[in-house]
Order: C-alpha cells, then sequence, then structure tokens
C-alpha cells in the first residue's frame, strides 16, 4: 500500500507542474477537459471496471450537472456553490431511485435501459427550450469564485478542476482497496456467489451507480462554469461511448487507466485536426484495433507488448 | 370524425416505420443469435442500403430495381468484410470489447460516408410515384404499400430460411447450443459468416425501403439501428414474429404518441416504452419468464 501512496503523491506532483510549461498555451485548456473526463472515466469505472455493470447514459448524469448547475446560476441566481451541492445531491437520488428497477437487468438489456435514459435526457435538453435554451444552448454562466477570488483564466480552471479530480482518484484508490470494494468485485466475478457470501449485490450495484451519477453531476456543474456556455451537443450518446471508450481503452478496473484513457481520447481529436475530415474515420479506425489489438486497456497491453517485443529482439541478437 | 381520420393516419405511417424497425430488429436479432454479439453497426447498414441505392441510381444511372439490388449487394459485401477483418480475429473477447469494436466500426462507416457523400441530407424518389391513396379518411402512401409487401415477402423468407432449409437449420442448430452444432458437423465459422451475410442484407434492404420516406444522410443509421434493436428486445431478441411485433407496436405508439402529444419527443416515448418493457417484462412481451442458470 505504501507504493500506492507514493505513486498518488508523484502524479499528484505531476499534475501540479504540468502546465507551468505550457503556460497559458491551449494545451492547459485540453487539460481542464482531461480532468473533467478523468473524473466522468473513473465514475464509470466504479460502475463498470469493479461492479461490472455496463452503463450507456452516462452523460444524462453529466448533462443534468451542468444543465442543473447552469439553469439554478442563470435564472435563479442561485450561488454556484450551492448549486453545485443541490444539484449533485438531486442527481444521485435521481439515480438511486432509477437504479433499482435498472440495475436489475444485466447485460445487453442493461446497456440498452441505460442508454434509454441517456436519449430521453439529451431530448428533454433540447425541448425544454424555456429553461435549457434548447438546441442554441444557455450562455452567461458564471466562473466559479471564491470570497471574491474568480476562477476566470485557463490556469485557474485547471487547478480547481483537477482538485477536484484528484479528490475522486483519492476516493476511488480507498474505495476499491476497501472491504467494500472487494464486494463490488466480487460481484463483477459472480453476482451469485457474492450474493452467497452475504454481500448484498442488489444494494451495493444501486450505490455504486448513485456514486457514479454524482461523480459526473459534479463534473457537469464544473463543466458549466469552466465553459459558461452549454449546448445539448456536449451531452448526447457519443459522449456517452466516448466514456466508455476511455474506459476499456485505458484498462477495465484501472484508476490510472481511466486517466489515461481520458488524455488519450481528449488529447486525439486535437492531434487529428490535421486530418481534417478524416479525423472521424481515424478514430473508428483507432478503436477498433486498439480493441483488437489491446484488449486489457493501455495499462496492461502496453506492458504486455513491451514484453512480447523486447525478448523477441534479444533473441534475434 | 376529424380527430379518428388523425388517428388513422398516425396508424398507417406507424406501422410502416414500424415495420421498418422490424426488419432491423430482426437483423439485430439474427446475428444475436448464432454470435451472441449486439452489433450496434447494424443502423450503418440500414444507412448503407439507402445511400448506395442513391448512388446507383443518380451516378451510375440504374434503373431503380437494379440500383436496389446493387446496394443490397454492395451492402452486404461490407457486412462481409466486417465480419471477416474485426469480429472474426477476436474470437475469445469479452461482450464488453465487442460491444466497442460495433461501436469503433459504425463511427468508421458513418466517417468514410460522409467523406465519399458529404454531409447532406439526400432524397430517393418513391419506387411508384406518389399518389396518395384514400383508405377511410386516412392517405396511404404508394411507398407504404412497398414496404409492408417487402416486410411481409421478407418474413415469409425468414421462416422458410430458418425451418425449412438445411443452412437455416444448422444456424438455428448454433443458436440453441454452439459446442453441439459443431459435434454434428456444422461448420459453427460459416453459419456466423452467413449470419452477418444475412443481417446487412436485411438492414440494408430496410433502408433502401424508408428512404424514399424520411430522406437519408450519413447519420440516419444511428437512431434507426437503436429503434430496431428497442423492437428485437421487445420480442426477446427471437428472430420470429415476436420482433415483428414488437417493431409494429413500437412504430405504432410512437407515431400516436408524436402525433398526439408532442413530435419533439418522438424519440423520448420509444425510449419510454422500451425502460417500461425492460421493467416490467425484461424477457421480451411474448415469452415465458425464464430462470436463471447458474
Amino acid at each position: 500500500m505504501k507504493s500506492d501512496k507514493l505513486k498518488f503523491l508523484i502524479f499528484c506532483l505531476v499534475v501540479l507542474v504540468l502546465p507551468l510549461p505550457l503556460a497559458k498555451g491551449y494545451l492547459t485548456n485540453v487539460l481542464i477537459f482531461v480532468g473533467i473526463n478523468s473524473m466522468l472515466a473513473l465514475g464509470l469505472n466504479l460502475l463498470l471496471g469493479y461492479a461490472g455493470q455496463i452503463s450507456l447514459g452516462q452523460a444524462a448524469f453529466f448533462g443534468l450537472g451542468a444543465y442543473g448547475s447552469g439553469v439554478l446560476t442563470t435564472k435563479y441566481a442561485l450561488d454556484p456553490w450551492l448549486s453545485m451541492v443541490l444539484v449533485a445531491l438531486v442527481v444521485a437520488g435521481f439515480a438511486f431511485a432509477i437504479g433499482f428497477p435498472v440495475l436489475r437487468l444485466k447485460g445487453h438489456y442493461l446497456a440498452m435501459a441505460t442508454l434509454g435514459v441517456g436519449v430521453i435526457a439529451h431530448i428533454a435538453f433540447n425541448e425544454t427550450i424555456d429553461l435549457t435554451g434548447g438546441p442554441s444552448g444557455l450562455s452567461g454562466i458564471p466562473n466559479l469564485s471564491i470570497a471574491g477570488f474568480s476562477f476566470d483564466s485557463d490556469l485557474k480552471n485547471y487547478y480547481l478542476v483537477w482538485s477536484f479530480a484528484l479528490v475522486v482518484i483519492l476516493l476511488c484508490l480507498n474505495l476499491v482497496n476497501s472491504r467494500y470494494g472487494r464486494g463490488l468485485r466480487a460481484i463483477h466475478d459472480s453476482e451469485v456467489a457474492a450474493r452467497v457470501m452475504g454481500v448484498n449485490a442488489r444494494l451495493m450495484k444501486v450505490q455504486i451507480f448513485t456514486l457514479s451519477a454524482f461523480i459526473s453531476a459534479i463534473a457537469g456543474s464544473l463543466y458549466c462554469h469552466v465553459m459558461t456556455f452549454i449546448s445539448p451537443t456536449s451531452f448526447g450518446f457519443n459522449i456517452s461511448v466516448e466514456l466508455l471508450t476511455m474506459v476499456v481503452i485505458g484498462g477495465l478496473g484501472s484508476v490510472y487507466g481511466s486517466i489515461l484513457g481520458a488524455l488519450l481520447l481528449t488529447l486525439l481529436p486535437e492531434l487529428l485536426r490535421t486530418f481534417q475530415d478524416y479525423d472521424i474515420v481515424v478514430y473508428g479506425l483507432l478503436l477498433v484495433c486498439m480493441t483488437i489489438y489491446l484488449p486489457g486497456g493501455m495499462v496492461r497491453g502496453i506492458p504486455a507488448l513491451v514484453r512480447r517485443l523486447v525478448p523477441a529482439r534479444s533473441g534475434n541478437a | 370524425m376529424e380527430l379518428l381520420n388523425q388517428i388513422t393516419q398516425f396508424v398507417i405511417s406507424g406501422l410502416a416505420t414500424g415495420a421498418i424497425y422490424a426488419l432491423i430488429g430482426l437483423s439485430f436479432a439474427i446475428i444475436f443469435n448464432s454470435t451472441g454479439i449486439i452489433n450496434f453497426a447494424q443502423g450503418e447498414f440500414v444507412m448503407l442500403g439507402g445511400v448506395f441505392t442513391i448512388f446507383a441510381l443518380n451516378v451510375l444511372k440504374l434503373p431503380i430495381l437494379l440500383a436496389i439490388v446493387v446496394a443490397v449487394v454492395a451492402t452486404t459485401a461490407v457486412g462481409l468484410a466486417f465480419e471477416r477483418l474485426a469480429i472474426r480475429p477476436l474470437k475469445n473477447a469479452t461482450p464488453l470489447s465487442l460491444i466497442i469494436i460495433t461501436i469503433g466500426a459504425s463511427i468508421l462507416i458513418r466517417g468514410v460516408v460522409m467523406l465519399l457523400w458529404g454531409k447532406d441530407t439526400q432524397v430517393l424518389p418513391p419506387f411508384s410515384g406518389n399518389t396518395p391513396l384514400e383508405i377511410a379518411g386516412a392517405t396511404l402512401l404508394p411507398q407504404h404499400l412497398w414496404i409492408f409487401g417487402v416486410t411481409v415477402l421478407v418474413i415469409v423468407g425468414c421462416r422458410i430460411f430458418f425451418h425449412h432449409t438445411i443452412s437455416g437449420k444448422a444456424m438455428r442448430a448454433c443458436s440453441f447450443n454452439r459446442k453441439a452444432a459443431n459435434l454434428v458437423g456444422i461448420s459453427v465459422g460459416r453459419m456466423v459468416l452467413l449470419s452477418f451475410v444475412i443481417s446487412s442484407a436485411l438492414g440494408s434492404l430496410a433502408g433502401v425501403i424508408i428512404a424514399p420516406l424520411t430522406m437519408t444522410a450519413y447519420d440516419v443509421g444511428v437512431m434507426l439501428g437503436l429503434k430496431g434493436f428497442c423492437a428485437a428486445i421487445m420480442g426477446g431478441m427471437g428472430s420470429g414474429l415476436g420482433t415483428v411485433l414488437g417493431g409494429l407496436i413500437l412504430g405504432t405508439l410512437e407515431s400516436l404518441g408524436a402525433g398526439l402529444i408532442s413530435s419533439g419527443y418522438k424519440d423520448a416515448i420509444a425510449f419510454l416504452i422500451l425502460l417500461l418493457i425492460l421493467f416490467l417484462r425484461p424477457q421480451g412481451l411474448f415469452k415465458k419468464g425464464e430462470t436463471e442458470r447458474v
């Protein structure tokens, strides 16, 4: 466990110094989104990588968080921090309520049900025009501030978002190494066996679903205050798929894997800009190839690939 | 009377889109039953059907029937290549990586179509004119008749294929028990390939016959695919009448809901129905509950 703490501290240090050489460049801006996506991916990874329950509707919770905070602060002039907490609690309550019927389902049915929740939420964002502004979006959302200190630049927002992300990482690391986390993994391996051993599988699945919705809602609130403008396209089915891809490509059931996945998939569209219209093709191709050649995700696949290549080379020599 | 006419109209157009969902649902179920894979790229086959037909019609200047045949064959070739390149190499993949792979493939197909044909919606003219027929105060388009006709033909064809031909029976054997099927000399790999061929052909056919009503573009496949999946789940993932009924019910309810409540929430209504069914009857509408195997 000592090496885990060391790893986390090194990671914190990297996060702390990373934007310094970048100064005010647009990469800092990209790294903010890496932070937000990391939180979302970690939330999904708790559900998918540890408890083994798929969700294709994570964007719904992300969107509810963003729109909740956005609407409360612009239309009702509520304090941003207060609305963040309120919205996250309401979203978590909502997830808890739908969790019982949804998580009774398994496999493809679960995927489809969560997808349904996501699609319905997305349509609601588009159609409740009075509240959300509909397809043209909601603008004028204030930046967050603490006692007069406003988070109004990329660098400030970077530290704001990443301090939240680091708390989530710490939470996940502690959770998965606890008695509770072992229970979750038992559900993943065999729900029946876990239940026989006295794990309350049904309740635990709903609890972890609720926690993941809570984290996603917080990420959503942060997103809306960082962007100051939101529109429904940021919370569609594609986003849920992208999050799923981050978790799987990074490595299921690995905390740092999710962050790696978030980093890669957030940077990728930026790097693919040079391909212009070809970017969507390259993106699809990468997804297919990585799933074929790195089935365990990058955290497991890359070391395995290196191990396979290195002895082969020394054997030739 | 006015309302009654309207409702008849909604039911007619609902049944037509429902028939399309049913065809797509069948194409989902065929792959699922022989491989256990939910092919998230299924909607792209539907889109390809429409896009290829328009290409064959406008650029190659083929007559409509020939254009349809060309489109279905071309889409089937894509399905075949997809199975060979992306599904077969992953023999021992988890269901999750298969979901990701099919999603990746769907993004890839959509991207290529967008590059080749652009982002604009394209129009396919109706197969036999646009003169509406009056039935009980509601109008029925000739294209609706095409949809109903093709759907009935496909369902009858599937029935004959799966119950009265050697290949069809072999495919059913694979879906019951792959190992046992292998033991009696059925080449499971060939059956999987065949299921992709039939499934992509069915999907593209659905795309061709709906295109004159809804127009088509590189991104129409996503929603159509998801709705087809709904139909298949309503029918309990079988390749028979259950899925067809599921599609028809979904299409009708969706059309009624869109017409009488709000058209903006049309897709939401479809997914609300899906959620209700999953919560209340997760085994499908027409199947008895199954006990869980441990």
